[in-house]
C-alpha cells in the first residue's frame, strides 16, 4: 500500500464532511428563526415610533385646532368658565428660559472654556467632568427642591420667596451640564494647528480663544445651547415650587410667575373641560417650539465648520 | 511699505503687561466657572442634606421602612414611595430594554434603505425631546383610556396574582410604567444604536465568512461586542426613569396607602414631591427633603455605576 497523498487525503476528508448545497435553503430552521427575528426587530421599531406618532398627531390636532388670537392676548379664565388665553404662560415661559439662558450660558461656555482650553489632565478636569456627567443625572426635580431649600425658603431675595428668578436658576442647574459639555467636546474638536497660527501671529490666549478657537467650535456649541433651552422651556418639574404659577401677567422677577410647563400641569389635572382644552393649546405651543428647535439645530449641524 | 517699516513689524515685542492680565484674568474667571460645577454638586448635596436634618433626626432609618404619611399626626415613612420609584423604573426598563435594542439592532441592520432608518431614528429622538409634561397630557386623555380595557382583562384572568388583583380605575401603577417605556426608549435605542455602530465591520464580515446567518452574528458577535456600552446606556436610563417626575406624576394617582398591586394607584419619590412639596409645611418639608435625599443617592449610584461600566468595559479592538 501507498501511503495517502496529500490530494488524496483532502478528497477522502471532503467525502467525510456532509455535503450541503450552497444555495439559499429557506426552509431550514435558522433561516426561518432569522426571518422571525427581521419581524420581530421590525415590530419593536414601529411599536417606538407609534408613541411619537401619536402624540404628536394628538398635540398638533387637538391643540392646533384651538389656536386663536386671544390665546395670546388674555390671561386663563378662572377654573370652569370657557374662553381666556394662555398669553401671562406664553410670556412667562420666555421670561423664565431667557433668565435661566442668562445666567447657564456665560456659566457653561466658560467653564467649557476652562476645561478645553486651560485645564492640562490633571485630577481637577477630571473632577470637573465626572462632576458634570453626575450633574447631568440629576433628576430634574431635585434641582426644584435644592432651589427651594436655597433660594425660596431663605427668601434670599429682597424677602420674596416663590419667584421668576427662582425658577429661572433651577432651570439653569439642568443647562449647565449639556452647555458645558458641548463647550468642552465642541472646543476639542477644534484643529490645534489653527491655535499655534494663531499664537504665530501674536495673539494671546484671550483673543486666540475669543476670535479663533470659540468661532470654530461655534457649530456644536449653537447646536448645544438651542438643545439646552429648547428642553429647559419644557421642563415642568423645577418650576413647580420655585416659580409657581400665576393667574395675572408677569410682575417682574422677584413675584411668582406663570409658564406653559406649569399650566398644562395645573390644568390637565383639573376637572373642567376649558381648562382641559387651554392645556392641549400650551402643549401644542411648547411642541411646536421645541420641534422648530430641533430643526434649527439639524440645520446648523449641516453648516460646513471653519 | 518701506523696508524700515517691515523690519519695525517684525521686532520682536514684549508682551504688554495689560495683555498679560487680560489673559490670566480670562483663565482665573473660567477656572471659576468650571469650579463652579463642584461647587454646585457639593451645594445640591448639602442643601437637601441640611433640609433633611430633622426628618432624618425624628425618624431615622424607620423612614425608608414604614409606609405611613401621615400629615395630621406628623409621622412619616416613605417605604410607599420608594418602593414604587424602583418597582416603576426596573419594570419599565424590563420592557424599555427588548424594545430600545431591537429597534437598534434593527435601524443599524441593513434591512431597510437607509433613508427610513434615518427616519426612524430620526423620530425615536425626536420623542427625547417631548417635554415630560406633554407626555402626561397625552397619558392622561389619550393612552389610559385606551389601555384600561387591556388592563381589565389583566385583571379578570389573572386577578389572582397580587400584582393584578386590583381594579383598574384610571390612573395607575401600569399607566406610569408605560409612559416612562416611553420616556426611556429613546435613551436606550440612541446608546445601543452608538454602541452597534462602533462594532468593526470586520467582526461580522468573519461572522458571515464561516457562515452565520444574520441573527446567528448579532447574537453571539455583535451584541457581545457592544454590550458594554449597552449596559451602560440602560443604567442612564434607569437613572432618568428613577428620577422622572411630570408624567408619572400625571398618571400615578398619587396614593400614599401601599398595595401590592400594579393596576393599583401608587406613588414615587419625585412624584410624591411634585404633588405636596408646595402646600407642606413643618416638619412635612423636611421629610419630602428626606425622600428627595433618598432620590438623589439613588440616582447618583446608578449613574456612577453607569459611568464605571462604560469606563471599563468599553469597548476594544
Amino acid at each position: 500500500m501507498t501511503p495517502p497523498t496529500a490530494s488524496n487525503r483532502f478528497s477522502q476528508d471532503l467525502r467525510a464532511f456532509p455535503r450541503r448545497s450552497l444555495h439559499y435553503n429557506a426552509s431550514l430552521g435558522r433561516n426561518i428563526l432569522n426571518r422571525c427575528l427581521n419581524l420581530l426587530a421590525g415590530v419593536f421599531a414601529s411599536i417606538a415610533v407609534l408613541p411619537l406618532l401619536l402624540v404628536l398627531a394628538y398635540v398638533l390636532l387637538k391643540g392646533g385646532s384651538l389656536i386663536q388670537p386671544s390665546l395670546f392676548s388674555q390671561l386663563p379664565p378662572p377654573p370652569g368658565s370657557e374662553g381666556g388665553g394662555i398669553g401671562n404662560a406664553i410670556l412667562g415661559t420666555a421670561i423664565v428660559t431667557a433668565l435661566a439662558s442668562l445666567v447657564a450660558i456665560p456659566v457653561g461656555v466658560g467653564g467649557g472654556v476652562y476645561l478645553a482650553e486651560f485645564a492640562n489632565k490633571g485630577w481637577f478636569s477630571q473632577f470637573v467632568r465626572f462632576g458634570n456627567d453626575v450633574l447631568a443625572g440629576v433628576p430634574s426635580i431635585i434641582s426644584g427642591v435644592f432651589v427651594y431649600g436655597a433660594i425660596v425658603s431663605t427668601r434670599i431675595f429682597f424677602g420674596q420667596s416663590y419667584s421668576a428668578l427662582a425658577g429661572g436658576l433651577a432651570l439653569a442647574v439642568l443647562m449647565l451640564p449639556t452647555l458645558i459639555k458641548t463647550t468642552d467636546e465642541g472646543l476639542r474638536l477644534v484643529s490645534n494647528d489653527l491655535r499655534l497660527g494663531s499664537y504665530g501671529v501674536g495673539a494671546s490666549r484671550f483673543v486666540t480663544i475669543t476670535r479663533v478657537t470659540l468661532p470654530a467650535a461655534l457649530t456644536p456649541i449653537a447646536t448645544g445651547t438651542v438643545l439646552a433651552i429648547a428642553r429647559a422651556a419644557g421642563e415642568t418639574a423645577p418650576l413647580i415650587f420655585t416659580a409657581l404659577f400665576s393667574p395675572f401677567w408677569p410682575e417682574g422677577v422677584f413675584n411668582p410667575i406663570a409658564t406653559m410647563s406649569v399650566l398644562i400641569f395645573n390644568f390637565a389635572i383639573m376637572p373642567y373641560e376649558p381648562q382641559n382644552q387651554l392645556a392641549w393649546a400650551a402643549s401644542f405651543i411648547l411642541v411646536l417650539m421645541i420641534l422648530v428647535a430641533n430643526l434649527l439645530s439639524r440645520w446648523f449641524s449641516t453648516l460646513k465648520n471653519v | 511699505m518701506t523696508g524700515e517699516s517691515r523690519s519695525e513689524a517684525f521686532t520682536l515685542r514684549r508682551r504688554p503687561t495689560s495683555e498679560k492680565l487680560v489673559d490670566q484674568g480670562f483663565r482665573q474667571l473660567t477656572f471659576v466657572l468650571a469650579a463652579l460645577v463642584a461647587a454646585l454638586l457639593a451645594a445640591i448635596f448639602a442643601t437637601v442634606l441640611r433640609g433633611a436634618w430633622e426628618a432624618i433626626q425624628t425618624f431615622g432609618w424607620s423612614f425608608l421602612t414604614t409606609s405611613a404619611w401621615d400629615p395630621v399626626n406628623n409621622t412619616y415613612g416613605a417605604f410607599t414611595a420608594i418602593y414604587g420609584t424602583l418597582v416603576s423604573s426596573f419594570l419599565a426598563l424590563l420592557l424599555a430594554v427588548p424594545l430600545g435594542v431591537g429597534t437598534a439592532i434593527f435601524i443599524t441592520e441593513d434591512l431597510l434603505p437607509l433613508s427610513i432608518r434615518h427616519l426612524i431614528g430620526g423620530m425615536v429622538e425626536l420623542l427625547a425631546a417631548i417635554p415630560s409634561v406633554v407626555l402626561g397630557l397625552w397619558a392622561i386623555f389619550v393612552m389610559e383610556p385606551v389601555i384600561r380595557p387591556l388592563l381589565q382583562g389583566l385583571h379578570n384572568s389573572l386577578g389572582w396574582m397580587p400584582l393584578f388583583a386590583s381594579v383598574p380605575q384610571g390612573p395607575g401603577m401600569a399607566p406610569a410604567i408605560l409612559i416612562l417605556v416611553v420616556m426611556i426608549l429613546p435613551i436606550i435605542t440612541a446608546i445601543a444604536r452608538d454602541a452597534l455602530q462602533q462594532v468593526p465591520i470586520e467582526l461580522r464580515q468573519a461572522a458571515y465568512g464561516v457562515g452565520t446567518t444574520r441573527w446567528g452574528a448579532i447574537f453571539n458577535i455583535i451584541l457581545p461586542a457592544a454590550i458594554s456600552a449597552i449596559t451602560g446606556g440602560v443604567m442612564l436610563a434607569l437613572g432618568r426613569a428613577m428620577g422622572e417626575t411630570m408624567a408619572v406624576t400625571m398618571i400615578i394617582g398619587n396614593s400614599m396607602t401601599f398595595n401590592l398591586s400594579l393596576l393599583a394607584p401608587a406613588n414615587t419619590i419625585s412624584s410624591m414631591l411634585a404633588n405636596q412639596f408646595g402646600e407642606a409645611d413643618g416638619i412635612q418639608v423636611s421629610a419630602l427633603m428626606y425622600a428627595a435625599l433618598v432620590l438623589m443617592l439613588l440616582t447618583f449610584v446608578v449613574n456612577i455605576l453607569a459611568q464605571v461600566v462604560v469606563r471599563r468595559l468599553s469597548l476594544r479592538y
